[in-house]
């Protein structure tokens, strides 16, 4: 499938550039949509000379349903790949006090990836071929008093690329589910993350073009995050509501 | 929190930020704390560490624009070297000049006005530079290019970060039909027939020596000189002239915790400067050898300064002019030989002719060395300032942490200029380093 199109929605996002050098490293001319694309300019400029692939920017909005099709229509070739990075957290404090906030948080991480995702899966499906990546959150694993509206976002979408993965599996057309961990980026800049659980942004675009490649379903970037998730995840209720993490 | 060097001494506390735009750069340089830029902080000491805000500068890392013609590249300052050389050695393209490192930025080079082992043919790294991007103190950005009436473009180059941000340059790259260099080895029993060799090979592309800081008496300067040249396609066997710009990939080693103190001591780096001498000598004469492991066998051991230890470590490195090259050398090395000082990179070189406002290369012999931070390192650093300056010479600010204002002044006059011009433009209280603090700049 060399040289056939990626599409990077978020592409603004370290992580997200970081997975268009993996793709475009290997031949594959880049699609980056971002709000305000042509900012990206020395982005995009970067890409194409040290990969020599074509690359475009393409402005898109995950807030704005009603333009997701004239998005997809625009784009310069209907992608092979296509990769949701897009997220917002929002700060809890003001998630749990005011509504628009919250919903605000909900839009970004859930419904609006997961509803370009679905338009681009119907036109796969149709194509019978593709591959789909959402990046989501281990967040969406266990609500936690710290950030459970942003967790519950990435657990609606997790659930959505899982179930979406299950319809499409026999229309030659795979969904592969990102659960980073902790990343060094713009959105965790300044937080004081464990080094051993924090991976750079190079890593997860390694992992993402392995994941593609090889068809795997979901991923923590860091190994040691399965482990990590699954003992959060068994902690019994009654124990884990007293919790502070 | 505390920042230092690649030397990691001194440690010295800073406010760091890594701005992604322009916008919020602007916003940092405007603010009333002075700052510096920071590469990718391979400088030694405090150069590249802010006497108020540090400002990391590796998130502006693109590439903007190619000439295949003329081989001219347009980048951000924040592009490693390395990520120049893995884009463009595949098209034929190299830097002109490449310090012992591939892991810094343009904009540390460009500051630094680096060297390399071509010095005494092509100059420093300036040599390649058509413009740069610069903001000042009143986050304007100004474009400062290579004409003689630009006074800007000629203090950016070696100004040690001081003349303001760099936020993009025009380089030009040289053409190269192949990835591997011809090394020539020649062992040298001591400093006069270095020197000698040197001398003898003015024409040849790369030059450099290494040498044993350890020899006394008739060993003294006892040295490895190494002579190199881009090796033309007609020189590689079938098999690497299948594929002559790629010469494969090696995995990295890293240093993982830091040494304890005691494990480098004069013993144990007298038998390994020995060994080295010795293999030198026993590999003498010509090979092919990898880009990658001729100019930066530094590169494949990461974090290979945690040898040193916690304390860190210093580097001394001056260049004494032509006529009292000879003299200067000796003292220099008898009076590290007396210290028993250990140091496994020493490294010789000679420089050709420069002009410069404020870089550190002119025509005459450089010397690198390291030492581990102990007891008695900063005097003998101190003793060999007082030889250096005896003899002319002066010193290299990307590798200095402990100089004193008294020292630099002494040594290089054009101190003064430097300063004037940092005062008449408005510099000096917007853009400070822990050096330039320390040092009067
Ligand atoms: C193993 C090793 C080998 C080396 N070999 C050599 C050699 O052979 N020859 C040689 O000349 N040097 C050599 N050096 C030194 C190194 O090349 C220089 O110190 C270089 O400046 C480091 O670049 P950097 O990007 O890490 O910059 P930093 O160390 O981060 O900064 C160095 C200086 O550049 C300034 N600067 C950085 N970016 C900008 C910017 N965007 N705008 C304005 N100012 C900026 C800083 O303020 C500072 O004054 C070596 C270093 C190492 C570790
Ligand atoms: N960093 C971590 O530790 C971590 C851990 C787990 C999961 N994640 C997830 O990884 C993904 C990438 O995050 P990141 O760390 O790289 O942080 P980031 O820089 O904040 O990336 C999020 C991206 O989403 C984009 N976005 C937000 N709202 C949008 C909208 N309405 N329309 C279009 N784009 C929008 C942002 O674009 P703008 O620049 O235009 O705002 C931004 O580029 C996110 O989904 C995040 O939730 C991150």
């Amino acid at each position: 499938m060399t040289h056939l199109p990626v599409l990077i929605l978020g592409a603004r996002s370290d992580m997200g550039q970081a997975i268009a050098h993996a793709f475009a490293a290997q031949g594959h001319p880049i699609q980056l949509a971002a709000r305000n694309a042509a900012s990206l300019d020395a982005v995009r400029a970067d890409l194409a000379l040290r990969h020599g692939v074509e690359v475009t920017l393409n402005d898109f909005d995950v807030l704005d349903s009603d333009g997701f099709a004239p998005f997809l229509d625009g784009l310069p070739a209907l992608p092979q790949v296509a990769v949701s990075v897009v997220g917002y957290m929002g700060d809890q404090a003001e998630n749990e006090q005011e509504l628009d906030k919250a919903s605000l948080v909900l839009r970004s991480n859930f419904e609006g990836p997961a509803g370009i995702l679905a338009l681009l899966a119907n036109r796969f499906e149709a194509r019978g071929s593709g591959t789909l990546v959402g990046v989501s959150s281990v967040a969406g694993d266990r609500g936690r008093a710290t950030n459970y509206v942003y967790g519950s976002a990435k657990a609606g979408f997790t659930a959505f690329l899982s179930g979406l993965r299950n319809r499409l599996a026999k229309k030659g057309v795979h969904v592969v589910t990102v659960l980073p961990g902790f990343v060094n980026t713009a959105m965790t800049e300044g937080m004081d993350l464990p080094e051993k659980l924090t991976a750079e942004p190079q890593e997860v675009g390694a992992a993402v073009l392995k994941a593609v490649q090889k068809g795997r379903n979901v991923i923590y970037v860091r190994g040691i995050w399965w482990l990590v998730m699954a003992i959060i995840r068994n902690i019994p209720e009654p124990v884990f509501k007293k919790l502070k993490i | 929190m505390k920042l230092s060097g690649w030397g990691r001494f001194p440690q010295v506390e800073t406010e760091v930020h890594a701005p992604r735009d322009e916008a919020a750069l602007r916003a940092l340089v405007t603010g009333d704390r002075p700052v510096i830029a920071r590469g990718n902080g391979r400088s030694y000491g405090d150069s590249a560490v802010g006497a108020g805000l540090t400002l990391d500068m590796r998130h502006f890392n693109h590439m903007l624009e190619f000439d295949a013609e003329t081989g001219r590249l347009v980048a951000e300052a924040g592009v490693l070297l390395g990520d120049v050389i893995d884009a463009f050695l595949p098209r034929g393209w190299f830097p002109l000049v490449t310090p012992g490192t591939k892991l810094i930025t343009l904009g540390g080079a460009i500051a630094a006005d680096v060297h390399g082992k071509n010095h005494h043919v092509e100059g420093s790294f300036g040599a390649c530079v058509d413009w740069v991007e610069i903001m000042g103190p009143d986050g304007e950005v100004r474009r400062a290019t290579r004409k003689d009436e630009d006074d800007l473009f000629w203090w950016t180059i070696g100004g040690m970060g001081l003349t303001g941000v760099m936020l993009r340059a025009a380089i030009r790259l040289r053409p190269v039909e192949t990835a591997w260099i011809r090394q020539t080895i020649h062992p040298a029993p001591d400093l006069a027939t270095a020197m000698d060799l040197f001398e003898a090979h003015g024409h040849d592309t790369y030059s450099v020596a290494w040498i044993d800081c350890m020899g006394q008496g008739r060993h003294l300067g006892r040295s490895l000189v190494m002579l190199g040249e881009h090796a033309t396609r007609a020189e590689l066997d079938p098999k690497k002239a299948a594929n002559p710009l790629d010469a494969g990939h090696k995995g990295k080693l890293s240093v993982p915790l830091d040494f304890p103190g005691f494990a480098l001591n004069r013993w144990t780096v007298r038998a390994f400067n020995e060994l080295y001498y010795r293999m030198g000598a026993w590999n003498a004469g010509m090979s092919l050898v990898d880009w990658d492991s001729y100019f930066y066998p530094l590169d494949s051991v990461l974090k290979w300064n945690r040898i040193y230890g916690r304390r860190g470590f210093a580097q001394f490195q001056c260049v004494i002019p032509l006529a009292s090259a000879r003299d200067g050398l000796t003292e220099l090395l008898q009076a590290i030989a007396d210290a028993g000082a250990g140091s496994f990179l020493a490294v010789l070189k000679r420089f050709g002719p420069q002009d410069s406002a404020f870089s550190f290369p002119m025509e005459g012999y450089t010397l690198a060395l390291d030492f581990p931070m102990k007891a008695h390192t900063l005097d003998l650093l101190e003793r060999l300032d007082a030889i250096a300056v005896a003899h002319g010479g002066r010193f290299y600010l990307a590798k200095d942490s402990r100089m004193r204002a008294e020292t630099l002044r002494q040594a290089d006059d054009r101190v003064s200029e430097f300063q004037e011009m940092r005062k008449t433009l408005g510099l000096k209280a917007h853009f400070a380093s822990a050096q330039s603090e320390r040092l009067s700049l």
